[in-house]
């Protein structure tokens, strides 16, 4: 059986090789100096190494912005969308009210409509509200989602009705249950929903495009579009650029991956 | 359990509102404006805009450009979709053997496609395609294959761009599938090797009914998002040659929001809303009724 164990991994590498290659390509030739990676045969290697490149992204090009649009934008747009849907959620989990399942239901049918659908009008809202290329185009449509109230209310069903009702027998308020009890509680739950909404938000093409219209206001995928208009023939160049996109999500990911796969999960078994 | 109502209303109501007004209401709205010839004239002053009934619909149907757009689109999910489904099943199989050391590692380098900006990779592998100095083809070339055009021709900027979105999304499916294999029980294997099944039997007859409701799962995600490409062609072939990977909503997007006739733009995002809507119907349809055999 000696064969199928080394053949195994031979097959594994090579596929873990053909998935990483573009990567390592792109890392190589974002340190090469103008011109070094358009050459036959391909240079896997930089022949010289230089940061040339981000040097000219950050000092002539001004992406520096473009990082802080995006970064602002992911990461106010997790914290604020976080409070927003782990209140609902835990209302959902939590509480008996009037038209519950109605509105549960509803909301979850926003689900299977694709955002495209809603940009049209959005765009005409944001724009008489004089909000478009601003900031507020972006997050407005990312304060709450249906995605998320659902996470949270999954995991707030697990939580013991007897740890509240202590804390109400202790003169505790819903607010103050909700802030101390539960919140600490979800925890887990909190970091996967913050995960998936900081590297929706920072990977969003499509709506920043629409909605953000001067390069000072654009977000890296955008401005890495825009970029890509003028600068086709410099490979060095906007490799720099690609590699500044994706190095943050990356992090996240590889510092919280566990919470990242737990949410995979969780979606999957239950969505 | 005891509780208050208006509590249960005070912690809905920002969460809610926000839905609501910035996604139902949109999507209400934009039913609406399919029905209308709002254009670039009724963008400035809402007066000139005019009910117009199916118009949009009609002329839709009637547009060879809207044709090709779905064609490319359908071509991308039908190749794509099965293509990386098939690829993260046999990767999920490969990982999860017995066999396999470093496990963590080959998921991990597997899985950050997935996680990774899509502008960003999209334009990596357009100077991967490229024809002269792209890896693609000098690794080709020691294989004696020619350096193919790959984005400039016709012919292969499709399953140039499919090839690309495999890469980036088998990782995702493979996640799921290795979870719903540890979920199979291992007596089950155990039976059928004491009955004499050989391997290609176990899989068809244990591994993949037991894996039908991941499988229906896993294909109703992939075919929703392949059905909503948007980016990878928009940057690495700017929907080109000839128009071959115009996707739907690219053309949506051209429609709506470079030409500003949001009329029709809205009548095109209608009808991918319920091309979804039925893919996702039949897909449940084909799940029940092989249930039942």
């Amino acid at each position: 059986m000696k064969f199928r164990e080394v053949s195994l991994h031979f097959f594994l590498i090579a596929t873990g090789l053909l998935t990483l290659t573009p990567f390592i390509w792109m890392v190589s030739a974002s340190f090469m100096a103008e011109g070094h990676a358009s050459v036959y045969p391909p240079r896997l290697f930089p022949d010289e190494f230089t940061f040339e490149q981000y040097n000219i992204l950050f000092s002539r090009l001004n992406v520096g912005i473009n990082f802080f649009n995006s970064l602002f934008l992911a990461v106010s747009i997790t914290l604020i969308s976080l409070f927003l849907n782990s209140m609902a959620g835990f209302a959902f989990a939590k509480y008996r009210f009037k038209g519950k399942k109605h509105l549960f239901n509803l909301l979850m049918s926003s689900m299977i409509i694709p955002a495209q659908v809603t940009m049209l009008p959005l765009f005409l809202m944001l724009k008489s509200m004089g909000l478009i290329n601003t900031y507020f185009a972006i997050i407005i449509p990312g304060l709450a989602n249906m995605f998320g109230i659902f996470l949270i209310r999954q995991y707030a069903l697990s939580i013991p009705d007897s740890l509240i009702e202590a804390a109400r027998m202790d003169g505790a308020t819903d607010f103050q249950i909700y802030l101390n009890v539960m919140l600490p509680l979800a925890k887990p739950i909190l970091v996967t929903l913050a995960i998936f909404t900081f590297m929706t938000i920072w990977n969003d093409f499509l709506w920043p495009l629409i909605a953000l219209t001067d390069s000072s206001m654009y977000t890296l995928p955008v401005a890495l579009a825009n970029l890509m208009g003028e600068h086709t023939r410099d490979p060095e160049l906007m490799m720099a650029g690609s590699v500044i996109t994706i190095i943050p999500v990356l992090i996240v990911f590889l510092v919280l991956q566990k919470y990242y796969m737990e949410g995979i999960m969780m979606g999957s078994v239950k969505g | 359990m005891k509780t208050n109502q208006s509590a249960a209303y005070f912690f809905l109501a920002p969460a809610i509102s926000a839905i609501l007004l910035f996604f139902f209401v949109p999507v209400i709205a934009a039913l609406l404006m399919s029905f209308t010839d709002f254009d670039i004239y009724s963008l400035g002053d809402y007066s000139f805009l005019k009910f117009v009934g199916f118009k949009n619909y009609i002329s839709l149907f009637h547009d060879p450009l809207f044709w090709t757009a779905l064609k490319n689109t359908f071509y991308f999910v039908s190749v794509a979709g099965p293509l990386s489904i098939l690829v993260s099943l046999v990767s999920a199989m490969l990982l999860n053997s017995k066999l396999v050391k470093f496990r963590g590692i080959f998921r991990l380098s597997y899985f950050i496609p997935v996680v990774t900006t899509l502008v960003a990779v999209a334009v990596v592998w357009r100077f991967v395609y490229h024809p002269r100095f792209g890896i693609l083809n000098y690794f080709l070339s020691f294989f004696s294959i020619d350096p193919i055009d790959w984005l400039g021709d016709p012919i292969w900027a499709m399953p140039s761009i499919i090839l690309m979105s495999v890469w980036k999304n088998f990782g995702y499916n493979m996640i799921i599938f290795i979870a719903g294999l540890q979920n199979i029980p291992e007596y089950l294997y155990e039976a059928a090797e004491i009955e004499g099944a050989n391997r290609w039997q176990q899989f068809k007859s244990i591994t993949l009914p037991m894996l039908a409701p991941t499988t229906l799962f896993v294909s109703i995600i992939t075919m929703i998002g392949f059905f909503q490409i948007f980016a990878e062609p928009y940057i690495m072939t700017q929907g080109g040659p000839l128009n071959s990977t115009l996707s739907i909503v690219q053309y949506m997007y051209q429609e709506g929001f470079r030409w500003w006739n949001m009329g029709y733009s809205a009548a095109i995002a209608f009808t991918l809303f319920f091309i979804i809507f039925v893919g996702t119907t039949i897909q449940f349809k084909i799940q029940k009724s092989s249930e039942l055999i």
